[in-house]
């Protein structure tokens, strides 16, 4: 009896793997390219990778409808990592050794980026990641770029404003994901540079549903001129609320991790005042004509407010746009789908004017933003101002 | 001194109040059919975001988050007609994966029907702050602590004073005598679920102008409020309160006055300990082994 | 006697050559990485498939241990320059410590509470992974060196797949021997009653404490395996929603069947792969058929398959 279980256990076993083979998809024909992208759609970084997903979906049907690239369609090949770097790395299996794809994007969070990127190395693909943290292209790896700018840059952009209002003894309060632990690293090893003090630093889990406690510490320790909080997600929407109801009376800094009108809505009224550094997206509308990005951020904000809601669009659909267009420009000059050549054009990149900055690649910048990407903004009357 | 201290205690019965309200779920299901109803964080999540689509639809707020209550209740009945109900002789652990399988399908119909993003909705009395001793408690939780003051107070009179609660009560004590004493077990069973559903959703409105929702909420909510029913003792309703509570504060006093890194931490050591003393938790039957 | 024995061998003998065999049938490096991957969840759920399938015990935890062993293997490998193979050992030997160290105050609980206790712990594990940035990289995870054994570096799936293959094996027999030993019927009393069983004199604490700690070491051999094969860890492979899965693929697979559990691994760990097709609605039917399978077959998919298989042999026998 056992022998004729065991048997039938293991043909089952056997046919699980033979779906697993019928699904295998046919190797790319020559007339497309297969565009591979990973994303956390679903999970704790949802926010990040459904926008980008959307974005990426939407940009790629219109190039095909525009006759694709170098004569090619675009191919779109997308799996939800739900933000888990061990998922991310059998997806980029899955798509380097299964989907054959050309050339890969995402990665919405840092740690399935850097997860991936030893694979991405060794199968020499061009690789252009959304996610922030510096580690990613500091040193530069040959085949991965980023399109975000960092959380270094964040926290340096955050200090330059508050040292001109001349408040240098701070609070900080981080999320315990990764993005709020790196930025939280990061701005305590910059701190010093732009001569601010952190007296103060409190941290609070990313799904936890009150920050009292945390900012009654802030509040009782004497001498704090303002607040950062570095976090993504609801929780910086939370802060935000407590930091209103307890009365906190002096500057609340957010960062680029809440950077959606969504965030205003969730916060309210208690979002009044709070100042974070955001790309020009944000504030489309409100560019001087002159701007060179003006014509960029507000194409895309029309377009994908336009299928989507107004209050959807966010700067991290915006680094997806980034990446895709940054690929596609590295196509048509390279004139050839050859990795290499691609590879090469992508860090030839000069002057290229996305949604996060205008982009110079280099040799040893594979980010090429600097800190004028970063526009410091105001949230005034439930919307962004820009604060010069 | 005061002031701080207050303030970590209304933080932490803020929290505590939402973790109680979904424990009292979980303790509600588990004492009619003793399955621990992994689907409960998923109530609370239908409550708020129903509310808030609905609601977004046209309908007026309060019907909208009656509409979304009944909606929840629904699925509630749902899952113990169509799943739990079918594999009635089936071993604990099944009917907890069943629940486990249920949580994942409506969190990914709610992806799909609602949307991945964050919402909220407005407080039921507006923002200002109220000032009790040099700490600021929001008027929403005291909408939170007061409703749920009055759900365990009509509860304590459900279960003590009406046919149907006791009926309930004596369906969780021995399912075989109640059957023969003439009381329908499965509408007993499909009764504890529905209001378990309608509990949980109610729960998702009142807290969503605090913490606001998405289609994920409710896997954190669940969490919690399962440790909440677990440190209360499992099977009593008072015992779910308190250990929301307890937790809460413990999470609070724990930032406040040790390390907000390891808050949790020091709230599930002290889950740890709790059991390890009283292995029923605080207000749990102790059970004796049948042979 | 003998026929249990030489089925058992049969058994045995054919899952060897499902696993000598399966590599023809692989096309490339990501079907490898599933099939490693699947290895690797077998082997803890096995484990786990003593405690809670024979033991009658619940870990909610499992990913606690896991994760120690991993982030223990990664750090003393690519920091301080370990030789892979005595990192392993020393994970396996300290959390097969810890194990023994919280097993009887855990052990005392009974069921929803001792799945409460070890959800805890597990927690608790994966904060402090968390939080210690300086030693384990905080929530962005760190990169892991390559095994090696000797001068031979294993980095490819296909390596890969014949050392894990063999472990599995291994595994499968280890389990198969301790359930045919006096151990193994010890454990079946525990899980009829425990009263009862302590009435006739076993000492149940002791074997419950023996499988709790069995466990624990398959676990942390994966654990250290997986982190070198990844070459990467993260906070959420110790997290609470690795534990829940393998208690899935246990229940799924049938509890108390040993190749239920490999079973169970074979089909979660694949089945996500072939739902990408679903797009959005992939978690949605993910959930269905968990709900579907455990309604249609509430003993689990091996077991349950199994008694249908007898109904319908003795039929056909009984129409002869």
């Amino acid at each position: 009896m056992n022998s004729v279980l065991s048997r039938r256990a293991l043909l089952a076993a056997a046919a699980a793997f033979g779906m697993l083979t019928v699904t295998a998809a046919p190797s790319s024909a020559a007339d497309t390219i297969k565009v591979g992208t990973f994303l956390a759609v679903t999970g704790p970084a949802s926010f990040l990778g459904d926008p980008e997903l959307k974005t990426l979906q939407m940009y790629v049907d219109k190039i095909n409808e525009s006759g694709g690239v170098l004569g090619k369609k675009l191919e779109l090949v997308h799996y939800d990592t739900a933000a888990d770097p061990n998922k991310a790395v059998t997806f980029v299996k899955r798509l380097i050794d299964q989907d054959e794809v050309d050339v890969l994007l995402g990665g919405s969070a840092s740690g399935e980026t850097l997860a991936v990127m030893p694979m991405v190395e060794k199968a020499e693909i061009p690789y252009i990641s959304f996610a922030g943290a510096r580690k990613i292209v500091d040193p530069v790896q040959k085949w991965t770029f980023k399109t975000p700018h960092t959380d270094t840059m964040a926290c340096q952009k955050i200090f330059e404003d508050m040292k001109k209002r001349g408040l240098t003894k701070i609070g900080m309060i981080s999320g315990t994901d990764g993005f709020g632990a790196s930025m939280q690293a990061e701005c305590k090893s910059e701190a010093g540079k732009y001569g601010v003090d952190i007296l103060v630093d409190e941290t609070y889990g990313p799904k936890d549903t009150d920050m009292t406690a945390q900012l009654t510490k802030i509040k009782a320790t004497a001498g704090v001129q303002a607040v950062l909080n570095p976090g993504f997600g609801q929780g910086p929407a939370i802060v935000t609320k407590n930091f209103k109801q307890l009365g906190l009376n002096v500057p609340l800094y957010q960062s680029h991790g809440v950077a959606s009108k969504k965030f205003i809505e969730l916060a309210g009224d208690a979002a009044e005042g709070v100042r974070l550094p955001a790309a020009a997206l944000l504030v489309a509308d409100k560019l001087p004509d002159s701007d060179v990005q003006k014509k960029v951020v507000t194409a895309y904000t029309a377009e994908f407010g336009g299928k989507y809601g107004a209050e959807s669009v966010s700067t991290f659909g915006g680094h997806a746009y980034d990446g895709l267009m940054l690929i596609v420009d590295a196509y048509k000059r390279a004139g050839s789908t050859d990795k290499a050549k691609v590879r090469d054009a992508l860090e030839a990149t000069k002057g290229y004017v996305g949604t996060g900055g205008v982009v110079n690649f280099s040799a040893t910048d594979h980010m090429g933003l600097d800190l004028s990407a970063f526009r410091m903004l105001e949230i005034r009357n439930g919307d962004w101002t820009l604060v010069n | 001194m005061l002031g701080e201290f207050l303030q970590y205690l209304f933080s932490g019965l803020t929290s505590g109040a939402i973790y109680a309200l979904v424990g009292l779920g979980f303790a509600l299901i588990y004492n009619a059919s003793h399955v621990i109803n992994f689907a409960q964080g998923e109530f609370v999540m239908l409550g708020g975001m129903g509310t808030v689509f609905i609601a977004a639809a046209g309908v007026p707020l309060p019907l909208a988050g009656l509409l979304a209550v009944l909606m929840a209740t629904v699925v509630g009945f749902a899952l113990e007609k169509l799943a739990v109900e079918q594999t009635r002789n089936a071993s604990v652990v099944t009917l907890i994966i069943i629940t486990i399988g249920a949580s994942i399908f409506v969190r990914g119909g709610a992806q799909v029907a609602f949307d991945k993003q964050f919402h909220t909705l407005p407080s039921f009395s507006g923002d200002t702050p109220i000032n009790i001793l040099g700490a600021t408690v929001t008027p929403q939780s005291l909408w939170v602590l007061g409703i749920t003051v009055v759900i365990v107070l009509l509860l304590q009179y459900f279960f003590t004073r009406t046919l149907l609660g006791k009926a309930i009560l004596a369906t969780s004590h021995n399912p075989m005598a109640a059957r023969l004493v003439g009381i329908n077990v499965n509408a007993i069973l499909l009764m504890s679920f529905g209001l378990s559903a309608a509990l949980g959703a109610v729960a998702g409105i009142l807290i969503t102008p605090i913490t606001s929702t998405n289609y994920e909420v409710g896997i954190m909510l669940g969490l919690k409020g399962f440790c909440a029913a677990i440190l209360g003792g499992l099977g009593s309703g008072f015992g779910a309160i308190a250990g929301g509570v307890i937790l809460g504060v413990a999470e609070a006093l724990g930032a406040g006055y040790i390390s907000s890194e390891y808050k949790d931490v020091i709230a599930f050591v002290i889950i740890l300990a709790a059991l390890f003393f009283m292995p029923s938790g605080l207000f749990g039957k102790r059970g004796t082994d049948r042979v | 006697m003998r026929s249990v024995l030489s089925s058992r061998w049969a058994g045995l003998l054919l899952l060897a050559v499902v696993i000598a065999l399966l590599p023809l049938a692989l096309k490339n490096n990501f079907q490898f990485d599933i099939a490693v991957r699947i290895g690797f969840n077998a082997i803890v759920v096995i484990g786990l498939n003593l405690l809670i399938g024979y033991a009658g015990q619940i870990s909610l935890g499992h990913a606690g241990f896991l994760g120690l062993a991993a982030y223990f293997s990664a750090i003393t490998v690519t920091r301080y320059g370990w030789p892979p193979l005595v990192s392993l050992l020393a994970a396996a030997a300290l959390v097969g410590l810890l194990a023994f160290i919280i097993a009887r105050p855990v052990l005392r609980l009974k069921g929803h509470y001792l799945a409460m206790a070890t959800l805890g712990l597990g927690i608790i594990i994966s904060i402090v992974l968390n939080q210690e940035a300086g030693l384990t990289g905080g929530p962005d995870g760190m990169a892991v060196d390559a095994f090696t054994i000797g001068s031979f570096k294993l980095v490819k799936a296909r390596e890969w797949y014949w050392l894990v293959g063999a472990l599995l094996w291994l595994a499968v027999w280890l389990s198969l021997n301790l359930i045919d030993s006096p151990v193994g019927r010890a454990l079946r009393a525990v899980h009829g009653s425990e009263v009862a069983a302590e009435v006739v004199g076993v000492d149940t604490t002791r074997y419950k404490v023996m499988v709790f700690v069995i466990s624990a070491v398959f676990a942390s051999v994966v654990g250290s395996l997986q982190a070198h094969y990844v070459a990467f860890i993260s906070p959420q492979q110790a997290g609470f929603f690795q534990s829940v899965e393998w208690v899935i693929m246990v229940v799924l697979g049938g509890m108390a069947s040993t190749y239920g559990a490999v079973i169970g691994a074979a089909i979660l760990t694949a089945l996500p792969q072939v739902l990408t097709a679903l797009e959005d609605y992939e978690h949605m039917i993910f959930g269905l058929i968990m709900m579907l399978v455990m309604i249609l077959l509430p003993k689990g998919i091996v077991p349950s398959l199994g008694a249908l298989l007898r109904r319908v042999s003795s039929k056909a026998e009984g129409g002869k």
